[in-house]
């Protein structure tokens, strides 16, 4: 499903990312592993696009379509999602409002027609009861006035509504408390089916207590230096970064 | 005792029988310089018959009054009950000027409606217009204006506001731009528990020019004024707002409060804001702020990144700017078409 090689990436003239291969088929869950400032962020904007973030060498691919000549707006119509760590509030507009217009955005690009209006708001009362979210929070501006949890609560919340295909959670337990952290997981494996695959970007191993991933990889550096099973999250979890800190 | 200053209205009403137009010279134009945008007053605009398409308040108003190239259907004096007027501006016309005028008077303890349109479909025309608008004791009147006229045209449009004690007054400006295109207020502020709101909208696009000016005077104790103005301006375009308050020797206890923030969407558009605040009284509270700065980057991409296409991202994030504005609207029919007609403006801008 998704597939990268080689990927450099600078952000002004700093290299960050240095020659990062990784594959993730469709139905797993990847979690990728790393200490501050290895360029777990800096891959999540990367594959989503983000301007300032240039690659100057490699590939990535999503089902075979080349995703770096995407613009970031192309690349979520084909079915990429990133869940912010940190979720932008954009005053004035509700969040039913901003979700709708990307809904039916991705779908005219697609080809598709647009959502009717009762359909969608059955679906997204019905979404919300599942992350216990108040459904009048989602007629006031988007995540204007929320608390960290429940910001990270409306990205699952879109990510639910927009049902992508490859989903990237950057950081998404960092601001989370234990009951938090639960039904954002919860939502989370809702998604997991044969068809999609995630990508979960983190720094702790607590999250994957509740997302269970088929492999665990880390990035430290630049690169993929060690990949394994979900044992090596405990293993990094006991031992700390350390023995990758020097990697490059 | 007030001091007699220069009437704006016969000033502005001057131009077409020979004054000189101000230049950049002229303090109060020195971002709007009429005598560059126009050279000389272009020969009288001939008469047109009304227009044949809707305005953008089609279907709100109990009475409608229609100026065409300056030619008005109705009376010059429209005496308001609890009613809602529609006045529309009409420039059907090429190279050639004209003149509008009209007194409105809202009746002592009456709310009305007034909702105005400058609507321009020739070009290069020069359309003046000068409103002298009166409330009564007690009486409320809520003004909403649109200005919607072609890129090559000039208007000027110069308002005197009075009111009575403890009156309410309301104006939203709404301004598409033009060549050189200007709004302009005069507001008498009685105190007495009156209080007054003047907000405005410009959306640029292109080589417009969009200029909002208003000046209040806060005459008497204890009047209120709040002022709202929002601009997005995109291309090689600019926004003018010039606000000011004078608040006159013993007028004690004057409430008074302005903002100004303005969105560039490219480099080569450009804002000039001039908020004043001229207090000659004592024990008063009032505050202005003014910002110009970019669209959020952040907020664009998040936009993006969530399938939303660069202008629609722009649209969805500059319509949420402005619609502070459109919300204090008061009349809901009112700005659910103020909403409708800044969206469609807004679509074009950040195409």
């Amino acid at each position: 499903m998704l597939s990268v090689r080689d990927l450099h990436a600078s952000v002004g003239d700093k290299p960050i990312l240095k020659g990062l291969s990784l594959d993730v088929p469709a139905g797993e869950v990847h979690a990728i592993m790393g200490p501050n400032g290895a360029g777990k962020s800096t891959l999540s904007y990367v594959l989503t696009g983000r301007e300032g973030y240039e690659v100057t060498q490699g590939s990535a691919s999503l089902d075979g379509d080349d995703l770096l000549s995407l613009s970031p707006d192309e690349r979520a119509a084909k079915g990429l999602f990133l869940s912010f760590q940190y979720p932008l509030e954009i005053p004035g507009v509700p969040a039913l409002t901003f979700v709708r217009t990307a809904m039916n955005a991705q779908r005219k690009a697609r080809g598709e027609p647009e959502v009717a209006a009762p359909e969608f708001l059955k679906r997204a009362r019905a979404t919300a009861a599942a992350l216990k979210m108040d459904f009048e929070m989602l007629r006031r501006g988007l995540n204007v006035g929320f608390s960290g949890g429940e910001k990270k609560r409306m990205e699952i919340f879109q990510m639910a509504m927009l049902s992508p295909r490859f989903l990237i959670l950057d950081e998404t337990d960092s601001g989370l408390d234990i009951d938090a952290l639960k039904i954002v997981a919860e939502g989370v494996n809702a998604l997991r089916s044969p068809e999609r695959a995630m990508l979960v970007i983190t720094h702790y191993q607590r999250l994957l207590d509740y997302i269970r991933p088929d492999r665990v990889h880390v990035l430290a550096a630049g690169r993929i230096v060690a990949s394994g099973g979900p044992e090596l999250a405990l293993e990094l979890e006991r031992s700390g970064y350390d023995r990758y800190g020097e990697a490059a | 005792m007030n001091a007699v200053a220069p009437n704006p209205l016969s000033k502005a009403a001057g131009w077409m029988n020979g004054q000189a137009l101000p230049t950049r010279r002229d303090e109060s134009f020195r971002w709007s310089d009429m005598a560059r945008a126009l050279r000389a007053v272009p020969p009288a605009s001939p008469p047109s018959v009304a227009p044949g398409w809707p305005g953008p308040f089609e279907g709100l108003a109990d009475r409608e009054l229609i100026f065409v190239n300056g030619y008005e259907t109705g009376p010059d004096l429209a005496l308001l009950g609890s009613e809602t007027l529609a006045v529309r501006f009409i420039a059907d016309t090429v190279d050639t000027a004209h003149l509008a005028r009209l007194k409105i008077e809202v009746m002592a303890g009456h709310a009305a409606l007034l909702l105005e349109s400058y609507e321009g479909r020739g070009q290069g025309y020069f359309a003046n217009t000068v409103l002298d608008i009166e409330l009564g004791e007690g009486a409320t009147l809520e003004r909403v204006a649109v200005l919607d006229e072609p890129e090559g045209a000039v208007s000027v449009s110069t308002a005197v506001v009075r009111m009575g004690a403890e009156a309410r007054y309301a104006q939203t400006v709404i301004a598409g731009g033009a060549k050189l295109q200007r709004h302009e207020t005069h507001l008498h502020h009685p105190g007495l528990g009156a209080r007054a709101r003047l907000d405005g909208i410009y959306l640029l696009g292109g080589a417009r020019h969009a200029d909002i000016t208003t000046a209040v005077t806060h005459e008497g104790l204890e009047g209120e004024t709040s002022q709202l103005t929002k601009g997005v301006v995109a291309d090689a375009a600019r926004g003018v707002f010039q606000g000011k308050i004078v608040v006159a020797h013993g007028a004690d206890k004057t409430d008074a409060r302005m903002r100004h923030d303005a969105i560039l969407l490219s480099d080569r558009a450009e804002v000039d804001a001039k908020p004043e605040l001229l207090i000659y009284a004592d024990d008063v509270s009032c505050a202005h702020g003014n910002t110009v700065g970019a669209l959020d980057e952040e907020a664009l991409f998040y936009a993006r990144s969530r399938g939303i296409p660069a202008a629609a991202a722009r649209t969805l994030l500059t319509q949420a700017f402005v619609a502070e504005v459109v919300e204090r609207i008061q009349h809901e029919a009112a700005a659910a078409a103020a909403g409708a007609w800044v969206e469609r403006r807004l679509e074009a801008i950040s195409a």
